[in-house]
């Protein structure tokens, strides 16, 4: 997620995600549409954009210009001016709003239904401060990364367990928010595969800063190989330290929080791991899925991420070793 | 002043009332000479001693804690407002030097939540609110021609109110348990997840704020009905004092949502009652409608006097009079009743259903219209006019610039898809900085600049203003802008930390380098002020050769304003020729002088005829005492301790009886 990711790029979205002292920065920006969404609200600002700026140019320039020429003028004009007022102050603003309506109503219509089927359903489930997706019809449940498949819509329906949140891509989808007891349902498409950035965009307390997720957008088949590895159950330890990982797992508070699909441990609280090992990063795109981290994050994750719901965890060091040992091989 | 220079009218002179300008009076610069208008120093000879001996004040600390006069209660607003928007401004400092570089460690995320909770609400309810109600209370009874305002106590009353609640609320960021939710306090972050005090500082303080603001209104309400000047019709009352009306009227019914939001939270929180809880029947969304019922017209309760006084200060520095007075008057009023139908534009990503949506979007789009009315007729006025420069002008200019630039930004939030890409990101932090930056801070020192002789009897220094404004203007930019493309660029708002490689770090630091340029631009204004001061030129009544009644006074103005109620006969009654001569004429007549107590002239609403003479209420220790009592009800609700909160009702109950059995008399007039 917070690698450098190469996708093409329109010239100007370019222009603009080049920060001046250069590097390999990739900005998630909404100037580089990847979904049909996002192109809407791309093109939309660009228009807005020519709009604005004439009129910024225009009753900057006259208030300059007034200052300029004015001065030096002494000769004061009389009458009321109402026409000037009239015409330019009402008529002009009128017909400009008017466009301007209709592209927001236009785009509205067009996006208030997806094109065409969507192709599956996934609950996002916003917790403090981590994402939930729950593939409907199957038993496959992730935490912070969501797979679909490239150039289907596929039908969100969002809530939250706690506060409000605000399900954001800006690459592909404008923000919709996560209420308590409501379910907003929306739908995103993604025209190219890659994965996209995405933000909690309400505040949501502390970590608010700390919650972002992946959308993996994937080719067809390969989104139906993950899915499929996605509903299985975990895989059993191979080795003596995975086996005590599990174990331990299973047999210590762990389990009260976090669920692994195939074994005793079914806590809700957390995220689910049964392939906790697949995910690239941990802790809503805070740190890396690898060994140490992980470790660390177990062991104090206040020091990681403060205020989140885990308590740090007091293991041996042998029980840290095998349960990460375990975790790691949830692939 | 060399620069000014008398207007000449060309054509013909189109009415009495709407575009006069002095042809009988002689020019304006030489107005800007005399230290004492000749037609006040004529009134003042006549009744001045008297009326000095009848409206002398306390001297001392009694004195100060006692008075009701409505400029020392405006002064205080204004000093307080200032003090209340550097803290806020050094929390806004703290939060860009966190925000500097990516992975920044100078405050944790507790701290810097509340930082920018702190900051939103000091700026929108502490400070933007409350510097407005200053300018207002010192001078509209001046720019109406009056003595004071309708309720004298209450105006002490709501100040003091004003300064507890803000000093209630600063305690909670040195008690570090200030709101940390944003302004906007959305519910359950701050309700079931804040268990600490956090959310009882932001309801309790709002509350206690409102009272000050609701009494402030209503006064200045009554105040413009009753008390104008005989003859200053409707369609001659200065833009400034229409500003503040609709204000005041937007506040009498916005507030009332925030109260009962409020008053809701409060409940939940401490009786465990279930408004806005889900789990058990309540509903989290109901409070961002009543906050935004609220917060919407709140934009404009800042902005409108914001833009009466730049309505008062580009005509004087056009040397003409206003372009298309009623339609800058009902845009005025317009903008005031249609906020209170654009809410639901805060909420474009709640999922609230289409139809609504397409409504409000239209309705934002609306709102837009009378904006564009008075900027035009701002633009006008120039080129129709002369301009001078001077630093209140170039203030002037500095926020139409950067309001026109806030404008087109908020036309493109009614685009419902493209308000849902870019809200909460930073793209709409740099809009509502614009717009609030450049259409109430700017405003605010241009009238600083424009109305501190009048307010202290002394000249600012030219250069220092302009450098002032230089400064200011080009930290505001180098601060606000790069925030639209940040925002473009996906970083959502209020995040403490950021990481690096997104190419955020860049315009971050951007934009904290503006921040410490603009810093130094407050710190700049603030010294040429104290310069001022301390060895500014002595000012004269009228520097500017301005065409409204605050110039007819002294600078300072003498505690009862004007020796002499003047007859009003146009809207610049400074530059009609006859305003300022009724002051002679009237000078022995009693009910224009009215030595005899603390008295006003009450007059008819619509033309403001004269009804009778009022006799206004002096010095009172009450107001201070019921703001006391207020206080203390307040800190023992936080607190939890009913009883004394009862006891401490109880006795604020005692004195306000106290207060309406003190009532002056009013004096019948023979009919």
């Amino acid at each position: 997620m917070r690698r450098c990711r190469r996708l093409p790029a329109g010239i100007a979205a370019t222009l603009l995600s080049t920060p001046l002292l250069g590097g390999c920065d990739r900005a998630p920006s909404t100037l580089d549409p990847a979904g049909p969404k996002s192109d809407f609200t791309t093109w939309a600002w660009w228009g807005l954009f020519a709009a604005a700026a004439f009129v910024c140019c225009l009753i900057i320039g006259l208030t300059v210009l007034a200052a300029i020429f004015r001065r030096r003028s002494t000769k004061v004009k009389t009458g009321d001016g109402r026409r000037f007022v009239l015409v330019f102050g009402v008529i002009l603003p009128a017909i400009v709003f008017a466009s301007v309506f209709a592209l927001g109503v236009g785009g509205l219509v067009a996006q208030s239904e997806p094109p065409s089927k969507p192709a599956m359903t996934v609950d996002v489930i916003g917790h403090q401060w981590w994402w939930e997706f729950r593939y409907e019809g199957t038993d496959a449940v992730t935490a912070n990364y969501l797979h679909v498949p490239v150039g289907t819509p596929v039908e969100l329906r969002l809530r939250t367990h706690d506060v409000i949140h605000s399900f954001w891509i800006p690459q592909v989808m404008p923000k919709m928010d996560l209420l308590p007891k409501r379910i907003n349902k929306t739908w995103l498409s993604v025209d190219r595969r890659g994965t996209y950035q995405g933000e909690c965009a309400e505040y949501c307390g502390a970590q608010h800063a700390h919650m972002d997720f992946a959308l993996v957008a994937q080719s067809h088949a390969s989104f139906q190989a993950w899915l499929q590895r996605e509903q299985r159950a975990a895989a059993p330890p191979t080795t003596d330290a995975e086996r005590s990982g599990m174990q331990f797992f299973t047999s210590a508070s762990c389990s009260t929080c976090h669920t692994i699909r195939g074994t005793s441990a079914d806590g809700k609280l957390g995220p689910d791991l049964t392939h906790v090992g697949s995910r690239p990063m941990l802790a809503a795109g805070l740190i890396p899925n690898d060994v140490g981290h992980m470790s660390g994050w177990i062991a104090n994750s206040q020091a990681v991420k403060p205020g989140n719901l885990m308590p740090p965890q007091h293991l041996t060091p042998s029980d840290l070793r095998d349960v990460v040992a375990y975790l790691q091989s949830l692939k | 002043m060399t620069q000014l220079t008398p207007p000449r009218t060309t054509g013909e002179r189109s009415g009495e009332d709407l575009d006069t300008l002095s042809t009988v009076a002689g020019s304006l610069e030489a107005r800007t000479r005399y230290d004492v208008l000749p037609e006040r120093g004529a009134a003042e000879a006549t009744v001045g001693a008297r009326l000095d001996e009848e409206w002398a004040e306390e001297p001392g600390f009694w004195g100060f804690i006692t008075t009701v006069n409505h400029k020392r209660i405006g002064r205080r607003y204004l000093v307080t407002a200032a003090v209340f928007f550097m803290f806020a401004g050094i929390n806004a400092l703290v939060i860009r030097t966190q925000l500097a570089q990516p992975n920044n460690h100078v405050v944790g995320p507790e701290i810097y939540d509340q930082l920018f909770s702190m900051h939103g609400m000091v700026m929108i309810f502490f400070f933007a609110t409350p510097f407005n109600s200053g300018f207002g209370n010192f001078f509209l009874p001046i720019m109406i021609g009056t003595r004071d305002m309708a309720f004298p106590r209450v105006n002490a009353l709501s100040y003091w109110i004003f300064l507890f609640s803000g000093i209630f609320i600063f305690s909670s960021e040195a008690m570090r348990s200030a709101p940390d939710f944003g302004w906007f306090a959305y519910v359950p972050l701050s309700n079931e997840y804040s268990p600490a005090l956090n959310a009882d500082f932001y309801s309790l303080g709002l509350l206690f704020l409102a009272v000050s603001s609701t009494i402030g209104s209503m006064n200045f309400i009554v105040t413009f009905l009753k008390m104008r000047a005989p003859g200053m019709s409707l369609n001659r009352v200065p833009l400034f004092v229409w500003g503040i009306l609709t204000q005041s009227f937007m506040l009498v019914f916005a507030l009332p949502p925030l109260d009962l939001a409020n008053l809701m939270l409060f409940l939940d929180r401490r009786l465990g009652m279930r408004f806005f809880d889900s789990a058990k029947g309540g509903d989290a969304v109901l409070w961002q409608h009543l906050f935004w019922l609220f917060g919407h017209p709140d934009v404009y309760i800042i902005v409108l006097p914001a833009m009466g006084i730049i309505s008062s200060i580009v005509p004087v520095f056009s040397r003409r009079s206003i372009l298309a007075y009623p339609y800058v008057v009902l845009a005025t009023v317009a903008t005031g009743i249609i906020s209170f139908g654009v809410w639901v534009h805060h909420m474009f990503a709640v999922g609230l259903s289409d139809v609504s949506l397409t409504f409000f979007s239209a309705a934002t789009l609306t709102i837009s219209v009378p904006a564009g009315i008075q900027m035009l007729a701002w633009i006008g006025t120039m080129w129709r006019g002369h301009v001078v420069l001077n630093p209140a002008m170039l203030y002037a200019m500095s926020f139409i610039i950067t309001f026109v630039m806030g404008g087109v930004t908020g036309v493109m939030f009614a685009v419902v898809p493209f308000d849902q890409q870019v809200t909460d990101s930073y793209f709409v932090v740099a809009h509502f900085h614009y717009v609030l930056f450049g259409g109430a801070v700017l405003p605010l020192l241009g009238g600083l600049f424009y109305w501190w002789p009048k307010m202290t009897g002394r000249m600012t220094s030219h250069a220092g203003g302009v450098i002032s404004c230089v400064l200011v203007f080009v930290g505001m930019n180098l601060t606000f802008f790069p925030m639209h493309i940040q925002g473009l660029l996906g970083m959502p708002r209020r995040i403490y930390t950021y990481p690096a490689g997104y190419g955020w770090g860049t315009y971050n630091l951007i934009e904290t380098i503006g921040a410490y340029i603009l810093a130094f631009g407050f710190l700049w204004t603030l010294f040429v002020f104290v310069q001022s001061l301390l060895s500014g030129p002595h000012a004269p009544d009228d520097p500017w050769g301005a065409n409204t009644l605050e110039w007819a006074t002294g600078s300072p103005p003498k505690a009862y304003n004007f020796p002499v109620a003047p007859t009003v006969h146009s809207l610049n009654p400074l530059w009609d020729g006859r305003t300022l001569q009724s002051m002679v004429d009237h000078r022995h007549d009693p009910q224009r002088t009215m030595t005899d107590h603390h008295q006003a002239l009450r007059t008819s609403e619509l033309d403001a005829r004269i009804e009778r003479v009022m006799t206004m209420p002096g010095e009172t220790p009450q107001p201070l005492l019921v703001a006391m009592f207020l206080t203390m009800t307040v800190c023992f609700l936080l607190a939890d301790i009913m009883l004394a909160a009862a006891v401490s009702f109880g006795l604020m109950g005692l004195v306000i009886g106290w207060w309406m059995w003190s009532r002056p008399e009013i004096d019948e007039p023979a009919p």
